[in-house]
């Protein structure tokens, strides 16, 4: 094994130097949406800078921000890969046909995909388990809580929002077993107007934790102005909402995006699956800010034992909307069954749009 | 009571609707149509943020972003009156700019956050049950917002000016020969155009959501246009077609939180299937829908010597 690499590593040395002596390495970044969103996108552009910063001179990193899944999507990834770069991150699930089609046609250049299922020789995928985050949320919203109902901010009905939802509410579950959610699609990642109006709506009707999936931080400020609690998503937003936020999802591609460049540039890149959580530090909770210091300590226990593997978010049991058992006492849903959940766990009212 | 916080989220939902389609109907009706209010709106709303935080004051912030769409429609009307550019293109191309260029100028504000607008408070008649906040607790550009459509209704219907912009959108051949200045007008009305969506823009960054972000208008500006259709180029309308999209908008997410069980996606469709019929409508029936169609609209005009 160990002479497959060396033998990469001298033809990776060998044809790197047949184009310059010490070229840098080209490493580009396709986003969906613009680097300002303080979100989504912001935490993969942290992440590019972290590469820049790590590797100096020994890496050329460049960046196309606001790009469309669609079309436009794999023209741009195309010009990326005839462009020289030697290695191209995708950053949205819409992106994977495109990138899939691509990686294809250019089987030297490396691609790493976010959030799909597409993988090739040259075209590796990556994720976060939000859904840790999701659980230890849940159980502090369920403790912040006095109307005992909480808020969502979605925004498509697709399985990693929807297990989101469904970790958030057992995480509720665990402290207040009568917990009720309301949930509003506002079928946008990243449109601020129509999130601040879908968390007034849900404030309206008695929601006095919000939590969301979406790109901005609209909903924090409502949250602040109207005196609610909220959660922050993809990068701590306390700014948004300094006396409202307790805590904030965080996602951190650094450590991962200096790991695959340093592959490159070993020439020990392959291809595979990576799907991070709290353990990898792919998953940071933001400080736990603006509750009681026995709903703080809670919640880093609950972190500490998901991240030490000790406790898994979807054990069983878990039964589905209709009261039907997904799994039973002690076991614990795979990774394909949350990679592919399709269903609201029971005491979640309301209809998952198809 | 319920219902006075719905009517609250449907006035701030709809008020930048309005505003960028008011100022539009005036720009088409002189002939012009301009595609470019997105671009006009995001640089109202990012200048009118860094200038509302710069100075701590969100009067100087609604200015800034108000002249600041206007500049961006003075580059439009330059190009499209002066050169006799390609409207469609230009336009397309004044919201390519707009968008790249607000990103720019708001970078070092991503992350800032501000109190809104102060809202108007009448002791006694702002406490009124129900409709006591939601017609005297307003900030001041909803109550602008109106007086505009109001102001531009008696203007196109009952002064000389308005007359004259009309018939420059209707005949600009005919206009000229009696001697209207037709490019000083429609550069006027690309003007006030700009003014409205900057406008729009400063409610986006300085009301709605008090921050900036970049692109957070989110395809109003296209929302503002099929308005314009869908008002058939009244002004009343206008407000009318605003409001109906506004509370289509807030009503489905309270259908979604109460559990209703219409498909979001279904919801969310019916402002542009709305706007779809009109133009059935107008198509259809030529003589009496087509009456207030400015029948020079996009079309360039260039004086014959």
């Amino acid at each position: 094994m160990k002479k497959v690499f060396v033998a990469a590593a001298a033809a990776f040395a060998l044809s790197a130097a047949a184009a310059s002596a010490d070229d840098p390495i080209r490493a580009g970044f396709v986003y969906v949406g613009p680097i300002g969103d303080h979100g989504w996108t912001y935490q993969h552009n942290a992440g590019r800078l972290a590469v820049e910063e790590a590797f100096g001179d020994k890496v050329e990193t460049s960046y196309v921000e606001d790009v469309s899944e669609g079309p436009d999507a794999e023209r741009v990834i195309r010009q990326m890969a005839e462009d020289g770069h030697d290695i191209v991150f995708t950053t949205s699930f819409g992106f994977m046909n495109p990138t899939a089609r691509v990686a294809e046609r250019f089987p030297d250049v490396k691609f790493e995909h976010a959030t799909g299922y597409r993988r090739a020789d040259n075209l590796a995928t990556y994720d976060a388990r939000f859904y840790e985050g999701r659980y230890i949320i849940g159980q502090i919203a369920a403790q912040m809580s006095e109307s005992g109902i909480l808020g969502y901010v979605a925004s498509y009905p697709i399985p990693e929002v929807v297990s989101g939802i469904n970790s958030y509410m057992l995480g509720a579950q665990s402290i207040d077993p009568d917990i009720e959610i309301r949930i509003i699609w506002v079928n946008s990642w990243y449109d601020p107007g129509r999130e601040a109006d879908a968390a007034t709506a849900l404030i309206d009707q008695g929601a006095d934790v919000l939590s969301q999936h979406t790109d901005s931080p609209a909903a924090l400020q409502v949250a602040q102005e109207r005196g609610v609690y909220a959660f922050g998503q993809a990068s701590d937003m306390i700014r948004f909402a300094p006396d409202r936020q307790l805590t904030a999802i965080v996602d951190d591609w650094s450590d991962y995006y200096i790991e695959r460049v340093q592959a490159v540039m070993d020439g020990t890149w392959e291809s595979g699956v990576v799907w991070g959580g709290l353990d990898s530090g792919m998953v940071v909770m933001a400080p736990y800010t603006n509750m009681p210091d026995e709903v703080a300590e809670m919640a880093a226990e609950t972190e500490e034992s998901i991240r030490s593997g000790e406790f898994h978010p979807f054990t069983g049991p878990i039964y589905n909307q209709a009261g039907e058992e997904v799994i039973g006492e002690g076991e614990v849903l795979s990774d394909e069954q949350i990679h592919s959940m399709d269903w609201y766990v029971q005491g979640i009212e309301d209809t998952l749009p198809n | 009571m319920w219902l006075e916080p719905i009517l609250m989220t449907i006035i701030v939902a709809s008020t930048p609707l309005m505003l960028a389609a008011i100022g539009e109907l005036v720009v088409e009706r002189s002939g012009v149509l301009n595609l470019g209010i997105e671009g006009m709106m995001i640089m109202g709303a990012v200048c009118a943020f860094a200038v509302a935080m710069t100075t701590d004051n969100g009067f100087f912030g609604v200015v800034a972003g108000m002249l600041a769409g206007m500049a961006m429609a003075a580059i439009f009307g330059s190009l499209v009156l002066g050169l006799a550019t390609n409207q469609v293109a230009t336009g397309l191309a004044l919201t390519l700019f707009g968008l790249g260029l607000s990103g720019v100028i708001g970078e070092s504000y991503v992350g800032e956050s501000r109190s809104g607008l102060p809202r108007l408070d009448i002791p006694g008649l702002s406490d009124l049950p129900v409709i006591g906040r939601v017609l005297f607790g307003q900030d001041a550009l909803v109550y602008l917002s109106f007086a505009i459509v109001a102001g531009v209704a008696f203007f196109l219907y009952r002064t000389r000016a308005g007359l004259a912009l009309r018939a420059c959108g209707d005949n600009h051949d005919s206009a000229h020969s009696i001697g209207y200045p037709v490019l000083r007008i429609r550069f006027l009305a690309v003007l006030f155009g700009g003014a409205c969506a900057g406008l729009a823009g400063a409610f986006m960054s300085l009301s709605y959501t008090p921050l900036w972000i970049k692109e957070m208008t989110a395809g109003r500006g296209w929302i503002a246009l099929a308005l314009v259709v869908f008002a058939s180029w009244m002004p009343w309308r206008v407000a009318l077609g605003a409001y109906l999209f506004g509370a289509i908008t807030i009503l489905q997410f309270h259908g979604q939180a109460w559990g209703l069980g219409i498909p979001a996606q279904v919801m969310t469709a019916l402002p542009y299937l709305a706007t779809i019929v009109v133009l059935v409508i107008i198509s259809s029936e030529r003589a009496r829908a087509r009456a207030n169609t400015p029948l020079c609209l996009g079309k360039p005009f260039v004086a014959e010597r």
